[in-house]
């Protein structure tokens, strides 16, 4: 099974176009996962039925007790994260900020702080007429992003079995999330699009994915709104070695698409030319037939 | 008086409100721009201009091999993974490292310590009068986003403006960057994608106890969805910025719509009246 992760980190480039219109025409055995679990947007897409829910639960979360607590403070000396804030003339902490490394417990000599878990999100799996999905929710303001998407990846890979290929939605930037995404591919597609900001956050996507001795793709999205840039791009990907294996015009299809929920490819346009010419051309770099 | 740009969706345009923004109160004030976006900061593309650069270090444990007993307490303390304690030899993960400091606290030998190591740096510059850029950027292949961020937004601290561009998404970095925000800019795009993460961003501001309003970006008429839930949340509408090739064409090389079209400074102006409403501060 070949595992290729959809990336770009610069947001907004149309990562999630771009997988949706894979997964849509890729004709092989396939398992679906959305590893942007800050912001899953593929679901909008396949209107996926829902298989199995279950919590997410991240590293546990510190808890005071006001019975026990004697108000010396010794926790709040030791807290790195101004995780213990004062509350109605008691210690209480604030989740948010607490980063589960129990340095509080240790400290304190009532025996006043507990470490309790914390779900931080639901992790899904879902049936699509494109293949299994995996995906989840991360709830607002929680941490453990990353965690998150290692845990996604995991059920995607339970519902793999006969596939030929797994398809990722990955995060934007290259953090914890990106890194776990990328960890363990065979593949990257990096969606990038004609802009400075874009090619600039190409070069520090490539760095960091080249630590992981995956295959470097990349497509070029709106291609047609700055040649220039757009020639830039293809010099830079030259010059590293990288294939460019796709370019995608400027298309209104594609927002009228996205407006309807399905995948650009499901109708005739410009785009979904282009996408199909992606997918030819990735899928015989990556001998999928 | 300190304003956040955030999004849930990446590529709705915060960089841009952010440095068009800036650049408009720079005409008649001094403004920080601090970008918080650390794992892809683009703002210092639309500033160019020579850094002063100041590493950000985080502190992780170094073992001094002639105290320690290898009784592994540290290694069972650590939630994160970052110390793994053999028979005869402990290994260090700095990279996985949180700086929690209870390696230390725990060791009954004494024998941990802490160094400090690089995650990343602080890029400051003033590129055009009475703006000064300061710019967080993550090393690759770290993770310790938010605290580059800290040292980014401490080095505005003083400031009597700043704008903090945030990075996209839901978690924690966010949250680093909203930390002592008077008001949040929230700028979305009129997409089915643009309203979903609109409606997890707006989630997120309103944990923190931030006011916040919205900037519609790329508008092509049809915000009816967007505009329901903004009324139906109590957000107020900032500022809505039209789709066209125009607009695209100057951004994409790295321009700023304040300066390049005309019209765009006043409504940038307009917009920071706005925000200084829903902050309910002096700016």
């Amino acid at each position: 099974m070949i595992r290729l992760a959809v990336v770009s980190g610069k947001g907004g480039t149309g990562k999630t176009m771009v997988a949706a219109a894979l997964a849509d025409i890729s004709g092989v055995p396939q398992v679906l996962v959305d590893c942007d679990v800050d912001a899953a947007n593929l679901e909008l897409l396949f209107a996926p039925r829902r298989l199995t829910t279950e919590e997410f639960r991240g590293l546990m979360a510190a808890r005071i007790d006001p019975e026990r607590c004697r108000d010396c403070g010794i926790c709040v000396d030791h807290c790195r994260f101004g995780a213990i804030v004062r509350n109605d003339d008691t210690w209480t902490v604030d989740v948010l900020h607490c980063e589960g490394c129990g340095v509080c417990t240790y400290v304190c000599p009532m025996g006043a702080v507990r470490m309790e878990p914390r779900v931080c999100g639901e992790i899904y799996t879902s049936v699509t007429d494109r293949g299994n999905l995996a995906h989840a929710r991360l709830f607002p303001g929680s941490g453990n992003s990353g965690l998150l998407v290692t845990e996604v990846k995991k059920r995607a890979m339970s519902l793999a079995d006969g596939a030929d290929l797994l398809l990722a939605d990955g995060p934007p930037g290259i953090g914890c999330p990106l890194i776990a995404t990328v960890s363990g591919m065979d593949a990257v597609l990096i969606v990038t699009e004609p802009g400075v900001s874009a090619l600039h956050d190409l070069e520090r996507l490539v760095t960091v994915c080249r630590r992981f001795g995956v295959r470097i793709f990349v497509a070029i999205n709106r291609f047609d709104l700055a040649e220039d840039i757009c020639a830039r791009i293809e010099d830079y990907c030259e010059r590293e070695g990288i294939v460019v294996a796709g370019k995608i015009p400027f298309d209104p299809a594609v927002l009228d698409a996205v407006r309807s929920g399905r995948p650009v490819t499901r109708s005739e346009s410009a785009a979904t030319d282009a996408l199909r010419a992606l997918r030819n051309s990735l899928f015989a770099e990556l001998g999928l037939k | 008086m300190k304003i956040t740009i955030a999004s849930g969706k990446g590529g709705t345009g915060k960089s841009t409100v952010a440095a068009n923004l800036a650049c408009t109160l720079s005409r008649s004030r001094e403004v920080a721009l601090v970008d918080c976006d650390v794992e892809e900061p683009n703002l210092h593309l639309f500033f160019p201009g020579s850094t002063v650069d100041v590493p950000v270090t985080t502190p992780v444990p170094e073992i001094d091999l002639a105290r320690c007993t290898f009784c592994g307490e540290c290694g069972n303390f650590c939630r994160f993974g970052a110390l793994s304690v053999l028979k005869d030899r402990i290994l260090v993960f700095p990279e996985l490292c949180h700086s929690c400091g209870g390696c230390v606290l725990v060791c009954p030998q004494k024998a941990v310590r802490e160094v400090p190591r690089t995650v990343g740096r602080v890029a400051c510059s003033c590129p055009i009068p009475r703006l000064t850029l300061i710019s967080g950027v993550l090393n690759e292949g770290e993770v310790q986003a938010p605290a580059v961020i800290r040292a980014a937004k401490l080095l505005a601290e003083g400031h009597p403006l700043a704008l903090y561009d945030a990075s996209p998404g839901i978690a924690c970095p966010v949250i680093e960057t909203l930390e002592g925000s008077d008001a949040c800019v929230l700028v979305t795009e009129s997409t089915p994608f643009g309203l979903h993460d609109l409606r997890l961003a707006a989630e997120v501001v309103e944990r923190v106890g931030i006011s916040a309003g919205v900037v519609i970006n790329r508008s092509d008429g049809q915000d009816e969805e967007t505009l329901e839930f903004c009324r139906e949340r109590g957000l107020p509408i900032l500022m809505t910025i039209p789709f066209s090739r125009e607009i695209a064409a100057v951004q994409n090389r790295g321009g700023l719509i304040c300066r390049d079209l005309p019209g765009w400074e006043e409504r940038f102006a307009g917009l920071f009246d706005a925000i200084v409403k829903i902050a309910g501060v002096n700016p």
